[in-house]
Order: structure tokens, then C-alpha cells, then sequence
């Protein structure tokens, strides 16, 4: 069989029905595409082809004795490399974890096994999921598969980019302030940040974790759609996780979108959004409202102080959970004469620059005499920006804006100024306060080819609805707007 | 300014973090462009409203305390080979009390 360019998880299943392909035939053209690609993109920081290979083998065994596949049977799946893997190195792209192999499974990428998964191995992304262009990866950069010289977006960089170079069908990612959906944006891929509590956090590896959540990348919003059905749930090992049943969430898929109200707020198409990324969302909007949505303007008024609240909240969490990196127990220990000087040095040298900026700003507004001034004031802001969401979701159903105000940027071209990076998280920062989901959906590209993300929020846990209609706008021709 | 050197130093010895000069110069500009930028909050009245600390309320989630069972996890050898300096069953350490 030829292979064909890129592979959703339906046509997988056919060709392994039809056994027109093998489980392990498919791995190993995956893994001969990495062999091919990887040193030029950066995507894997490691393979776990024993893994891979007894796992399709199982999958084969299956198809030989006419058993009933699960729903994700023979799908190569890539895995960032802040979730945990039971035997394959964990490094969260940082120096300080390196050669970590952790003792247990996070539940996501289990419930992945058990549904028939094959992990190819672990996707680069920015030092502990901190970042918006993959550059602060300890392993260098992840270069854009549509665009090389381009950033893939960040933090999860290399899952956006193993789906957009067609290096796995689907891939997990993590979002705390928009990680998964920008380089979803950046990559031309569909990427879904699930309602916080809806996937179990067991076994991934702490950012700030009131916000962290996991998600998939996919091809298609259906195969985003099958991840979610496998990995959404409650989970006893994640006390945040929540026991609001988990639909059929392609049960909605042939429903049209007519007579359902799209907000647009105002705030949001304000200063700083670039006019061709503005052009291909109105365009996107004048597609909805095609397919009968009535659009409706709305206001989120806080929208401005979401980023200010944001880097407080994530950074007091980073850099209380990032406390236990000490050369005690994991990754490589720097010696010192006493217990705290070794502490001070293999942290000094194991974290990089981004890290430590965000563990000094975030131990800093947790000190004491300015724990009331930033870190409660966020904590009160956090609450008017989830307020704006909920107003808003009594005038609409969902809410449109740009996934990014710019599209992907070259790589280099922004590092110098963190502040001006941080600004560009203004879309996604809101609903990661908020808790609620979003998804981009590709929305066409600029003049000069780099892709542009259209991001639907729905209500919390309105998971169901929000891809229902990301499908309607991809089935309608939303990606070649 | 915001923030000063000292200050910088301050909070990377709270963090137990080793910072080059060079580094101590970089973040206290750095963090002083960040802590500008955040001030904006003061422009917003918050005396009427309660501090968000979890999306997920308590009472929307009625598992969330469960029963506290004990659980073998059977994965010693696997830990003690990932530290740096394991002593089976322990993690040795630099010496904290002196003799």
C-alpha cells in the first residue's frame, strides 16, 4: 500500500480492517518518516519503539483472531514530554530532568494504551511547558513543518508539529495559558484544550496547577473528537478531575450549527491584532453565520488585565511546584559542600533562562508583604475574567476570537523581550483562567502561506457542543478560507 | 524601579536558586518591565469580590474526597535507579547535621 501524505484515525482503521496494513507495518512506516524528518525538525526527544512494537503486535494478534479493535486500535500517538511514561525518558525539555524515566504511566497516555494506542515516543516542547514558540526547549527548537524558519508555537511545539509533518495521527498535548491551541494555530493543525477537570492531570508533570490541562492534536476535529472519548473522565488519582459523565462527543456531528448564537467581543479585535490574521477570522465568522449561526456582539470587559493575572497565578504555582527539582530523588545533582548549596547549583545550572525568570517573578510575588498586592489580587481578577465568560454564555452559545493576534513568527525574532511574548497570549490566557474549553480549528493562510487558527470557547465541560461546531466549520471548508 | 538587585538576590535565595551576575542584571530588568506591566490590576476596584482559587467547586464534584486506601506501588528499584545518588532504600545526601 502506498502511503498516503497523512493518516486520520478512521482511515486507519480501515486499512487495518481490510489488512491492507499490519499494526507493526504502520509503526514502522511512522517511525522510518521520523528517521527521515526528525533531525531536521526537532519534533521527538525520544522513541519508544519497544513500546510501539508490542503494542501493535497485540493489536495484530487481535485482527488475526477476528476480535472486536478498540476505538483507537493501531493509531501512532505522540506524547509530550511533560506527561509521564512508565520506562521512557520524561525530561519536560529541561536539563534538569534529564535521563528521567518515570515509574508510572499518566493516566491519559494508559487510557490511550488501553484503547488500542501505539506511543511512538515523546515530543519536544518548551523547558516545563513554559513558552509560546518552543524555543525554550533545553534541546533546542522545534522548527515549524509548513514553514522551517517559522516557530511551531509553544509550549507544545513538537505534538502540533507531529501531526502538521504527519510524524503521528494524533498527539497529546498540555495547555496552562495556551500551549496546546497556539501551536495548534501555528502548526495548521485542530487542537482542543479540554474544560479544566475533564482529563485526569495524574502523571503530568506539574506547571501551575489550578490552569494545567491535557489535549489533543489532530488532523481533523472527528480524530480530536476519538482522543477525547478515550482520555476524558473522572479519575480517583486526580482529586480535580470531574465526574460529570463524559458524552458521545461525535453524537452532534450532523446536527447543523443553525439558530446557534456566536459572540464576538468587541474586546478582542481591538489594538494589536494583525489585519490578514482579523481577515481570515471575519472571513471564518461570515462562514458561520452561513451556515446559519446568528452572530452576536458581546462584551469582556476584563479581557485587559488577564495577561497581568495570569502571569502572577502561573508563576506562584511554577515556582512552588517546581521546588522539588533538587538533585534529590531525580535528573542530575550538581555537588556542593552543604545540603542547600547543592540545592542552589544543580537548580541554577539544571533550569534555563525562562524557568528561572518565572521561578524568581513567582517566588517574588508570594514573598511576604506582597502576597495581598499581586498574588489575591490575581486570584480576584482570575475570578472577574471567569465572570466575563459567564455573562457572556448568557447571550451566546460560543465565542469566537483569533487562536493567535499574530501569525507563526520566525525563529529568534521575538526572544529578547519576554513581556512582548507573554502579550501574544492574550486569547488563550483568558479561557485558561476561566476554566472553560476552546478549540483553534486551521482557518486558512496569510499571503505568505504560514496558518491562521480560529478559536471557538464554549461553556465548561461544553466539550460536546464546542466540536460539533469546529466540525461544521472544517466540513464547510473553514481550513481553506 | 521596582525591584533591585537585592531584591533579586533576595528571592533566588528563597527559591534556593544559583544565579550568575549576569543573570541577576538581566532578570532585574527584566522583571521590573513584568511587575510595571501587572500594576494595571490597581486601576480595577476588587474590594467586593472573593479570590478564585479552583475552577472546579467543591460541590460539583461530589467524588472528590475518596476513601483513603493503601496501595502498593511496588516501584523502589525503579525510583533509587533514577536518583543520582541512591543507598537503597534512601537518597544520601550532603551531610545536614554535624556530628
Amino acid at each position: 500500500m502506498s502511503a498516503p501524505t497523512t493518516w486520520t484515525i478512521p482511515e486507519v482503521q480501515a486499512a487495518l480492517s481490510a489488512k491492507k496494513i499490519s499494526a507493526r507495518e504502520l509503526a514502522k512506516e511512522f517511525y522510518a518518516l521520523i528517521e527521515k524528518r526528525n533531525s531536521e525538525l526537532n519534533v521527538y526527544l525520544a522513541l519508544s519503539p519497544e513500546r510501539a512494537y508490542a503494542q501493535a503486535d497485540k493489536i495484530d494478534a487481535s485482527i488475526a483472531a477476528g476480535d472486536a479493535l478498540p476505538s483507537l486500535a493501531g493509531v501512532p500517538v505522540a506524547v509530550k514530554d511533560v506527561i509521564s511514561t512508565r520506562g521512557v525518558p520524561t525530561t519536560c525539555g529541561s536539563r534538569i530532568l534529564e535521563g528521567y524515566k518515570p515509574a508510572y504511566d499518566a493516566t491519559a497516555v494508559e487510557r490511550l494504551e488501553q484503547a488500542g494506542a501505539v506511543i511512538l515516543g515523546k515530543t519536544n516542547c518548551d523547558e516545563f511547558a513554559m513558552g509560546s514558540s518552543n524555543e525554550n526547549s533545553a534541546y533546542g527548537p522545534v522548527r515549524n513543518p509548513v514553514a522551517p524558519e517559522y516557530v511551531p508555537g509553544g509550549s507544545s511545539g513538537g505534538s502540533g508539529a507531529a501531526v502538521a509533518a504527519n510524524l503521528a495521527v494524533v498527539s497529546l498535548g498540555t495547555d496552562t495559558g495556551g500551549s496546546i491551541r497556539q501551536p495548534g494555530s501555528f502548526c495548521g493543525v485542530t487542537a482542543l484544550n479540554p474544560s479544566y477537570g475533564r482529563v485526569s492531570r495524574y502523571g503530568l508533570i506539574a506547571y501551575a496547577s489550578s490552569l494545567d490541562r491535557i489535549g489533543p492534536f489532530a488532523q481533523t476535529v472527528r480524530d480530536a473528537a476519538s482522543v477525547m472519548s478515550v482520555i476524558a473522565g473522572r479519575d480517583p488519582r486526580d482529586a480535580t478531575s470531574s465526574s460529570i459523565p463524559v458524552p458521545d462527543y461525535a453524537a452532534g456531528f450532523n446536527k447543523s450549527p443553525a439558530g446557534l448564537r456566536i459572540g464576538i467581543p468587541e474586546d478582542y479585535f481591538g489594538e494589536g491584532i494583525d489585519p490578514e490574521v482579523r481577515q481570515k477570522i471575519e472571513a471564518g465568522i461570515r462562514l458561520l453565520e452561513k451556515l446559519g449561526c446568528k452572530r452576536v456582539s458581546i462584551r469582556m470587559p476584563h479581557t485587559d488585565y488577564a495577561i497581568a493575572a495570569y502571569y502572577i497565578i502561573a508563576t506562584a504555582e511554577a515556582s512552588s511546584n517546581l521546588a522539588r527539582y533538587d538533585g534529590v530523588r531525580y535528573g542530575p545533582r550538581v555537588p556542593g559542600s552543604t545540603l542547600i548549596e547543592m540545592y542552589q547549583k544543580t537548580r541554577g545550572h539544571g533550569f534555563g533562562a525562562e524557568v528561572k525568570r518565572r521561578i524568581v517573578l513567582g517566588t517574588y510575588v508570594l514573598s511576604a508583604g506582597y502576597y495581598d498586592a499581586y498574588y489575591l489580587k490575581g486570584q480576584k481578577v482570575r475570578a472577574l475574567i471567569a465572570r466575563d465568560f459567564r455573562d457572556a454564555f448568557e447571550q451566546c452559545d460560543f465565542i469566537i476570537t483569533p487562536t493567535s493576534p499574530v501569525p507563526p513568527f520566525r525563529l529568534g525574532e521575538r526572544t529578547a523581550n519576554p513581556l512582548q511574548m507573554y502579550l501574544a497570549d492574550i486569547y488563550t490566557v483568558t479561557g485558561s483562567l476561566a476554566g472553560v474549553p476552546g478549540i483553534s480549528v486551521p482557518a486558512g493562510k496569510t499571503s505568505k502561506g504560514l496558518p491562521v487558527g480560529l478559536q471557538i470557547y464554549g461553556p465548561a465541560f461544553g466539550e460536546d457542543i464546542v466540536l460539533s461546531l469546529a466540525h461544521a466549520f472544517q466540513h464547510a471548508g473553514g481550513t481553506n478560507l | 524601579m521596582k525591584i533591585s538587585r537585592e531584591d533579586v538576590l533576595k528571592v533566588a535565595a528563597l527559591a534556593n536558586l544559583e544565579l550568575t551576575d549576569a543573570e541577576v542584571d538581566a532578570y532585574r530588568g527584566q522583571l521590573d518591565d513584568i511587575l510595571s506591566y501587572i500594576d494595571k490590576l490597581n486601576a480595577l476596584d476588587t474590594s467586593e469580590v472573593e479570590p478564585m482559587t479552583q475552577v472546579v467547586a467543591a460541590s460539583e464534584n461530589d467524588s472528590a474526597l475518596g476513601e483513603d486506601v493503601m496501595v502498593r506501588a511496588d516501584i523502589l528499584t525503579e525510583v533509587l535507579q533514577g536518583a543520582p545518588d541512591p543507598s537503597g532504600p534512601y537518597f544520601r545526601v550532603p551531610r545536614v547535621i554535624e556530628k
